[in-house]
């Protein structure tokens, strides 16, 4: 893989395909925590964090354990032949259920100052739908290890990206006249509908 | 006392719009954006989600007395997961072209804060009975969202409806009509909830 290749997922997908803005992954925690733009930020680092750390991990268990004929090092005649794909759902979720629970501990323990900034949110990152998204995307591209950690952290910063950006609009748009039962919820979609149009603008971009 | 007015009645009709887990509770929304391209893909996904949702909220409810607190969220996840698998090999079997359209939106069921959100809010201190009303109710306000939502878009934005062409369309092509192409992609997604909020809160609130 050269790196003209890893150069083009890594814009890919910050820019072009973005995951919040043009697949809609993770967009319950992206309109829920977007009110200030400390808390978007402390979000946002969260999920760049715990996506490096749990795609590559998922790519391995699902290369070595899952895939068809990945058990062929199993000494039996029958074994290598097994497919356990269809244990994908379960195995990342746990994957990543319990990689967030032990990043919090050791955050917890050796690094107080990042834990305080970043503590309250990753326990909602477990139901973060982008990141069993960006897992579940690795095994449908066919990535390799190398690939997967480049896609996995750009798609981080995408969110991240797109997350600070709409913490910033939100608070310009507390001076505006925005309709009575337009407020709130139904406003942050239109804004968002923008920002996705916005981005759409590279989508022509040939890497 | 009528059906409509008990409880029971309630905690089947209120997710229609009142308290919708889209437009009210903000629950699942990734999916209901991201597979209303068409109305075909819209409607196997919302039968899947109810069927995961309905059975999820009675197995927990089934097993909420004996669930340590502690790891609560975890055996949620479990069971979500293992259904969600199931109607993974379900949609693959019989509806193979929709489950390719759908790839990976099938498996965020799982994430999906609706089935999660309900376990833990409601399952988890109700009985089973009041629990399947709920899965039924909020399976059924999910569905509303995402139909309406695949309608509007696969008509303005391809001039088809399930895939057939809508009648006179041709007529309307020749006199210079043509298909809003905003309307499939991610923005159109977005301007079309946001509006349906809109619409919503106006007429509920006007109605109280």
């Amino acid at each position: 893989m050269d790196i003209v290749g890893l150069i083009s997922i890594a814009l890919t997908s910050i820019f072009i395909s973005n995951i919040l803005l043009a697949k809609f992954l993770g967009m319950c925690s992206f309109l829920e925590c977007a009110k200030t733009v400390k808390t978007a930020n402390g979000l946002g680092l969260a999920v760049v964090f715990v996506l490096t750390l749990t795609a590559p991990l998922n790519w391995l268990i699902f290369n070595h354990l899952l895939k068809e004929d990945a058990l062929t090092w199993i000494p039996g005649v029958e074994a290598g032949s097994v497919s356990l794909e269809f244990l994908q759902f379960l195995t990342f979720i746990a994957v990543i259920a319990s990689s967030v629970q032990i990043v919090e501990m050791a955050l917890e323990k050796f690094s107080p100052a990042l834990y305080s900034a970043l503590g309250i949110f990753l326990p909602l990152i477990t139901v973060n739908c982008a990141i069993l998204g960006v897992s579940l995307f690795m095994i449908e591209e066919d990535y390799n290890l190398l690939e997967t950690v480049v896609f996995a952290f750009s798609s981080g910063i995408g969110w991240w990206l797109a997350i600070m950006g709409l913490a910033a609009i939100n608070k310009k748009m507390m001076y505006s006249h925005v309709p009575e039962a337009l407020k709130g919820l139904g406003m942050t979609f239109i804004t968002t509908g923008l920002m996705a149009m916005a981005f759409m603008c590279f989508a022509g971009i040939e890497l | 006392m009528s059906f409509s007015k008990s409880k029971e009645g309630q905690v089947l009709s209120n997710p229609l719009v009142q308290v919708n887990p889209i437009m009210v509770q903000t629950l699942g929304v990734c999916s209901a954006l991201a597979v209303t391209a068409e109305l075909k893909p819209s409607l196997v996904m919302s039968l899947s989600l109810t069927a995961v949702l309905t059975c999820s909220n009675v197995i927990i409810s089934l097993i909420r007395n004996f669930i340590p607190n502690k790891i609560r969220i975890i055996v949620f996840m479990i069971v979500i997961s293992t259904l969600v698998a199931l109607a993974d090999q379900v949609l693959k079997a019989y509806v193979f072209e929709v489950s390719k359209q759908l790839s990976v939106f099938v498996g965020l069921i799982i994430t999906n804060c609706i089935v999660m959100g309900r376990a833990e809010a409601f399952a988890t201190t109700n009985t089973p009975k009041m629990a399947l009303l709920d899965g039924l109710g909020n399976g059924a306000g999910y569905s509303l969202v995402l139909c309406v939502c695949g309608a509007f878009r696969e008509v303005l934005g391809a001039g088809t409806i399930w895939g057939a062409k809508l009648p006179g369309i041709d007529s309307m092509y020749a006199a210079g009509y043509v298909n809003n192409g905003l309307m499939v992609l991610a923005p159109g997604a977005f301007f079309l909830i946001g509006l349906f909020i809109w619409v919503s809160n106006t007429l509920y609130r006007s109605s109280k």
